[in-house]
């Protein structure tokens, strides 16, 4: 028996306890989107295994600033309460005194331990503002620690080695990359001269997306939070990208969309055009990273609701190997994308400082 | 609103916060050394990479430079024996002449000597047979005019050679 065939009958296998367990807990029918938006979303704790009551998880902190800050545990949350909203039972948990309540993984200002709800069935209570350490910002943290671990853990060895031997272990992993991030994205795009500049900033975001998109695809604790699928993290890393390109942008680029080699009866279509394209360009960063990860952990997440779904350990046979498959095609677009990312960020860099000296090509 | 499409405000300001401190501490602790050296080694190795070009440049120079050398040897060992060939020919030919009017000139030499030697001989000649005619003629003559009627007959014969002419 080969080791894949192994692998997959050990999954397989797995799978179906897990099935079991679940299937012997939960009554009611299966809301496989509920699950997967659950899954792919933030939290204000660590889902370990099980469901409901019987749930592990790993606390994490809570931060509000509400009329100054708040810190507790998200153990906090104990009491649980539900009410009808138009016909259906929401179900809730407020702290002890009563004073906060999460609803959905959101954290609004409790009266009381009540919550008013408004005609869409959502909280019309005050939502303080949210700093909590949750899932996505403490795997954010991790991914920070590990990068710089390694990294700083190969820059030393240049220092220890010398600059002239052949680069080993970690260092001869790592330079590669950094060879390729100077290489193949920023030379090309931004040009020989002022590459050097923009390194830093390219090098972290290539690492920060790749290393941030391969935890996400491990499913178990401290890994699996969708992070570079949040699309509060993509706009992040987008608007930094638009904010250096509107900073280094020549006169040649504003020039460009002010006064565009065209008719000036055009000009009334044109600027605006030009100017939405300023947009454009970080926020089609921001959505493709997002979608694309989201997107990868819905389909794994979505062949695995099948077995749920049917309620039969069976389809792990088609499951599994699916989701196996997608997790391996994930794995390349896990660092595709974070090249994706990193070459047009550098790409609308380029752009920016480029100084046309002829119109012709536009 | 979708919650999968809201952006969440706090980690946006954690993904700041991260996002520069570690864009400032891998910058300061990571790219810094790993570019730097990486731009070292670049140039070492560039560096390396023209000075063997040179050297291979000065070596061709040298090669191109000794095979001049050897050429010019060789055309200069050419000349010397073309002019030892020549110098030859003239000596022997200067010789060779020297030695003709050299022999030319014994020549003459010796006829001239010869000349002188027989013009002398044919004077002593010349005079022995003179003196010898006269003591001849004195004898003759001694003889003829111990005799009145010989010496007569001579006195005649002289006079008609006198008359005559």
């Amino acid at each position: 028996m080969t080791t894949l065939k192994r692998i997959l009958l050990i999954t397989a296998l797995l799978t179906g306890i897990l099935t079991n367990t679940y299937a012997g807990h939960s009554e009611g029918k299966f809301n496989a989107s509920e699950f997967t938006l659950h899954h792919i979303g933030d939290s204000h704790e660590w889902h370990l295994w099980g469901e409901g009551e019987e749930a592990s998880h790993i606390p994490l902190p809570v931060i509000l600033v509400d009329g100054g800050l708040q810190m507790f545990s998200s153990d906090a949350f104990t009491q649980a309460h539900t009410v009808e909203v138009n016909g259906k039972p929401v179900e809730y948990l407020t702290t002890e005194d009563g004073k906060y309540a999460i609803v959905h993984d959101k954290i609004y200002a409790a009266e009381f331990g009540a919550l008013n709800f408004d005609a869409e069935g959502h909280p019309s209570n005050n939502k303080p503002f949210d700093l909590s350490i949750t899932k996505n910002v403490a795997s954010m943290l991790l991914s920070a620690t590990i990068l710089l671990l390694l990294f700083i853990g190969a820059a030393k060895a240049y220092k220890k080695r010398g600059v002239d031997s052949a680069p080993k272990g970690l260092q001869s992993f790592m330079e590669p990359l950094v060879l390729f991030v100077k290489d193949e994205i920023a030379i090309p795009n931004i040009g020989e001269k002022k590459y050097m500049k923009f390194m830093p900033y390219l090098l972290t975001v290539f690492f920060f997306i790749w290393i941030n998109n391969l935890m996400g695809l491990i499913p178990f604790f401290p890994f699996g939070a969708n992070l570079s699928g949040n699309i509060a993290f993509t706009m992040t890393l987008a608007v930094c990208t638009l904010i250096i390109t509107l900073a280094v942008s020549k006169k040649d680029y504003w020039k460009h969309i002010f006064m565009p080699p065209v008719p000036i009866a055009l000009y009334p279509i044109m600027i605006p055009i030009e100017l939405i394209g300023v947009i454009s360009k970080p926020f089609s960063l921001m959505i493709r990273l997002f979608a694309n990860i989201t997107a990868g952990h819905i389909v794994i997440l979505s062949f695995m609701c099948i077995i749920f779904m049917q309620k039969n350990v069976a389809w792990a046979g088609m499951s599994v190997p699916m989701a196996l498959f997608i997790s391996v095609l994930e794995l390349l677009v896990a660092a595709l994308q974070a090249f994706i990312f990193t070459m047009l960020s550098a790409l609308f860099i380029g752009q920016a400082m480029e100084e046309h000296h002829e119109e012709a090509h536009h | 609103m979708n919650p999968l499409v809201t952006p969440d405000f706090g980690l946006i300001i954690w993904t700041t916060l991260t996002f520069f401190i570690l864009l400032f501490l891998l910058g300061k602790f990571a790219w810094k050394p790993i570019m730097g050296a990486v731009k070292t080694r670049e140039d070492n190795i560039e560096k390396a990479l023209s000075s063997a070009k040179e050297a291979e440049q000065r070596m061709q120079q040298l090669t191109a430079q000794n095979e001049q050398i050897l050429k010019e040897a060789r055309e200069e060992r050419d000349y010397i024996l073309k002019e030892a060939r020549t110098a030859k020919d003239t000596i022997v030919g200067d010789a060779k002449n020297q030695a003709k009017k050299e022999a030319t000139k014994i020549m003459e030499e010796a006829k001239k000597s010869i000349e002188v030697e027989k013009q002398r001989a044919i004077t002593e000649l010349k005079n022995q047979v003179a003196a010898l005619s006269i003591e001849i003629s004195e004898k003759i003559l001694g003889h003829e005019l111990a005799d009145k009627n010989k010496q007569q007959a001579l006195m005649d014969t002289l006079v008609e050679d006198v008359n005559l002419n």
